[in-house]
């Protein structure tokens, strides 16, 4: 990896091709992974991510900044590094990111999930020397159930809460687990209504062809409205403050990998915790490694010492790739994280 | 079963007492009686006492998951609850045939314990292969004797009373003392009609509320109308006599066999039909309390060896008396019980069973001179109960008040962290703090209760970006943070690396005002030890 990639304050830099992947800091030339805030800062000169990402990346960049966009499979070659993006499943437009350099391949997997998502293409693996992986929920009490078994929990619950005359907040972030989540929804049951940073989300995944129930912009509806039996789609941020007085008798529910442990989901105060997650759990990290794999896998964000370490001890070479000065353990530093500071268009 | 696991999911959701409450009642209502007395026996937080050794648990439940059992102990610290790393560790099960929680408990729970390590292993990997999580995560908290779910017995009480028809107080005597959970005693528990109480069963204990350190005892009512007394720091117990038997139970309704036989022989010398409530103290003799370290001695030593009961004498202070002569008097004012408790006892003249003196005084002031004196006498401050009350059943507002005095508290500083459990789990949230002796910090207590959850986020944000060293589930910090500290009691110990052992440490405040160099010294908590020892 040395060879094509260093690690710098600023991030994970090219020097042959004078790039940073996912900069945590304003740079000349970013190449993005995807367009949640963590990984697109704001205020690069020239960002170059994939196709599908474009419109929900612009809506988050200033205008005033070059963009590029590649095709998912395609590449380019920047001083002599060939770069091309692959599908990683986790949010629309969400890519792998793969270096090539004089037959050395490094794979940037960015976030990433395998499985069934409607909303954006699914995963794939990519052969490779170097792979630095996520490794947010990577302990073996994470095992996601399937997304057709949330859904239909979701659903119910929704179901239930009408038939007892309240309505439902359900929490999710503004780009990617929202969208996710009204795909799942069933409109049959009610009205769907979204929080003003939901609904931009839609507009853009709308744009790129991406196909979701009807909603409503929750700030477009007058007021003095019965909200019984509708389902409100918001960013998490939102909850315990006085926007969501409006909504009356209701109840909430978050949809995080994180619920799936008792005590966060007792943390969250919020009614019901849905284990719907846009990251690899403990077996599909596993199974992500081993279809790509490398000579070394690099480990960042979450529990990268516990992967490394069995890793290693079933034959693979791995390492830990300290991105951010995150320590082990720092599980809530990621695109998953309930009050999150990435939630940049929290207003309504 | 599963419907037990779904009540167990309600309870767990719920966050107002009334959902909670109505789940409850649906939960009675459907359930047979043999699952509903499983239920109310789980529910008022009793346990079958530890059916595997939880050490072959995690040993199965790794290899069943694949994976080695350091990864197994680092997933425990992140989820903080032993049954819940055992349910998320081994892949998900398929439920096969639905049995109800009496046939789990009796047929596939309680066999586990007679059983060999194999047949053990066999049965408990059946148990991981037939259950879905929420079922497995119950399941599992039987087994390891973890059961705890956010209900109070109150609310349980409340429940049963409401399905059965029949008032909470009923309900409440007829959960206390030992029981069987059987279909026959779940058709008693809700009966209407009125039956015998066992000879060993103890009545609802009557809990104080305390008294507001700001505004004082003057917000209760004028001194006229209350009695006061030492609040004495000791175990709070019911000593009962029928039919030639004594039983002593704990306020945590644990039956005190053989543990005081010195009150056991006095108490043998009651009348039958005699019910006290009291204190088990440490004494020299009447109102010669000593302090709570010489009890100590006492406690969990099942077995009392005459060396033993020779260094460290306990006697029984009554302080009410809630059956007379076999009649219950719960329902008479206090000053009529007392006076009937002096009478009783008068007759009694004995070294172990004796009774509370009452504190002469008639106003708020003249009790508060008297309160200050406290520590010297080993109590806790005082004891304020109403003339004109009946036993209560439970804590009820305005009949008993304890009126403690300040606790002592120094500003300690942070210097271990470690993740905590429950609603905790995955957060830095149980700490070590640290008293300073010379340019060392000395370890001295450990808190884990004061702070709001905000300020926890904020210093499990600092221990994570502060870690100096990790010691397994601990990490040692830099010492930075600064906390006021409160407790109420001081004892010498030789176990801990200060030399001296603090009753419920807790966080008063998080002191942002002060440095490390601004906490206090061993040596200043240290004076604090009472002169007596």
């Amino acid at each position: 990896m040395e060879s094509i990639l260093q690690q710098t304050p600023r991030g994970l830099y090219c020097a042959r091709g004078d790039f940073y992947v996912d900069p945590r800091f304003p740079v000349a030339r970013a190449v993005i992974t995807h367009a949640h805030s963590d990984h697109a800062r704001w205020g690069c000169l020239k960002y170059l991510a994939a196709k599908p990402c474009e419109h929900v990346l612009r809506l988050r960049m200033s205008a005033d900044a070059e963009f590029q966009f590649l095709p998912y499979g395609e590449s380019l070659v920047m001083g002599g590094v060939e770069i091309s993006f692959h599908p990683a499943g986790h949010i629309l437009g969400s890519a792998q990111i793969r270096l090539e350099y004089r037959g050395h391949v490094v794979l940037i997997t960015g976030d990433y999930k395998l499985g069934t998502d409607p909303t954006c293409e699914a995963w794939q693996p990519i052969r490779c020397h170097s792979m630095i992986s996520e490794s947010t929920f990577g302990l073996p009490i994470y095992r996601w159930p399937s997304p057709e078994s949330v859904f239909q929990s979701i659903n119910l619950w929704w179901r239930e809460c009408r038939d007892e005359g309240k309505c439902c907040l359900l929490y999710g972030y503004a780009i990617g687990k929202s969208q996710r989540l009204l795909a799942g929804l069933d409109p049959s049951i009610g009205k769907i209504y979204c929080h003003g940073a939901v609904e931009k989300g839609n507009q853009q995944y709308r744009r790129t062809g991406i196909l979701l129930p009807d909603t409503t912009h929750v700030g477009s509806v007058a007021r003095k409205h019965d909200w019984k039996g509708s389902i409100i789609v918001a960013v998490p941020s939102v909850h315990g403050t006085p926007w969501v007085k409006k909504f009356g008798y209701c109840s909430t529910a978050m949809a995080s990998g994180w619920m799936a442990v008792r005590g966060a989901r007792r943390r969250r105060f919020v009614d019901r915790g849905f284990v719907l997650s846009d990251h690899v759990d403990w077996p599909t990290l596993l199974t992500a490694i081993d279809a790509c794999n490398p000579e070394t896998v690099w480990l960042t964000h979450g529990c990268t010492a516990s992967v490394a370490r069995y890793l290693n001890e079933h034959g693979r070479n791995a390492k830990i790739l300290d991105a951010l000065g995150r320590t082990e353990g720092d599980e809530d530093a990621s695109g998953d994280r309930f009050d999150s500071t990435t939630e940049g268009l929290a207003s309504s | 079963m599963i419907h037990f696991a779904a009540l167990f999911d309600a309870m767990d959701r719920a966050t107002k007492t009334t959902e909670k409450l109505r789940a409850l009642v649906r939960y009675f209502r459907e359930a047979t009686h043999a699952d509903a007395s499983w239920a109310t026996y789980f529910l008022c937080g009793n346990k079958l006492k530890q059916l595997v050794p939880t050490k072959r648990l995690r040993v199965w439940a790794a290899e069943e998951a694949h994976i080695p059992s350091w990864l197994f102990d680092e997933s425990y610290y992140a989820v903080g609850d032993l049954a819940e790393t055992l349910t998320l560790i081994v892949p998900p099960g398929q439920l096969t045939e639905s049995l109800s929680l009496s046939h789990w408990v009796e047929q596939r729970l309680m066999p586990l314990r007679d059983m060999q390590e194999a047949a053990q292993r066999a049965a408990v990997v059946l148990i991981w292969k037939q259950s879905p999580p929420n079922l497995r995560l119950v399941i599992l908290k039987l087994i390891t004797s973890g059961f705890r779910v956010g209900v109070s017995k109150t609310i349980v009480t409340q429940a049963l009373a409401e399905h059965a028809g029949v008032s909470t107080d009923v309900i409440a005597h007829r959960l206390m003392g030992a029981w069987k959970p059987t279909a026959a005693f779940f058709d008693q528990l809700i009966s209407k009609e009125v039956h015998d109480t066992l000879d060993s069963q103890p009545f609802p204990f009557c809990l104080a509320h305390s008294v507001d350190h700001e505004t004082g005892p003057a917000s209760i009512g004028p001194a006229k109308d209350f009695a006061a007394e030492w609040k004495w720091d000791g175990i709070r117990g019911q000593v009962i006599c029928r039919n030639q038997h004594v039983f002593i139970w704990s306020r945590g309704e644990d039956l005190m066999e053989n543990r005081w036989p010195e009150i056991e022989s006095a108490a043998s010398l009651l009348p039958h039909g005699t019910v006290l409530d009291g204190e088990i103290l440490a004494s020299r003799g009447g109102d010669q309390v000593l302090a709570f370290a010489h009890l100590q001695k006492r406690i969990g030593r099942k077995t009392v060896t005459s060396k033993l009961l020779k260094e460290c004498p306990v006697v029984f202070l009554a302080f009410d008396l809630l059956q007379d002569a076999g009649e219950d008097i719960r329902s008479r004012p206090f000053s009529e019980r007392r006076q009937r408790l002096d009478c009783l006892l008068s007759t009694i003249d004995h070294p172990n069973l004796s009774r509370t003196q009452l504190l002469q005084g008639t106003s708020w002031d003249e009790w508060g001179t008297i309160r200050d004196r406290s520590r010297e006498m080993n109590a806790e401050g005082l004891m304020l109960k109403r003339w004109d009350a009946r036993y209560e059943v439970g804590r009820v507002r305005g009949v008993w008040w304890k009126w403690k005095v300040s606790p002592h508290t120094v500003d300690a500083v942070l210097i271990y962290a470690q993740k905590g459990h429950g609603k905790r789990s995955g957060l830095y949230s149980d700490y070590t703090f640290a008293l300073w002796e010379g340019e060392t910090l000395v370890p001295f207590a450990k808190a884990y209760s004061g702070l709001t959850d905000a300020e926890i986020q904020s210093v499990d944000q600092f221990v994570r970006h502060h870690t100096r060293e990790t010691f397994g589930p601990v990490r040692s910090v830099s010492p930075e943070l600064v906390m006021e500290i409160a407790f109420e009691g001081l004892q010498r110990s030789s176990r801990h690396k200060s030399g001296v052992a603090t009753r419920f440490p807790r966080i008063v405040r998080w002191r942002h005002d002060k440095k490390p160099e601004d906490a206090d010294t061993l040596a200043e908590l240290i004076k604090l030890l009472p002169a007596t020892e």
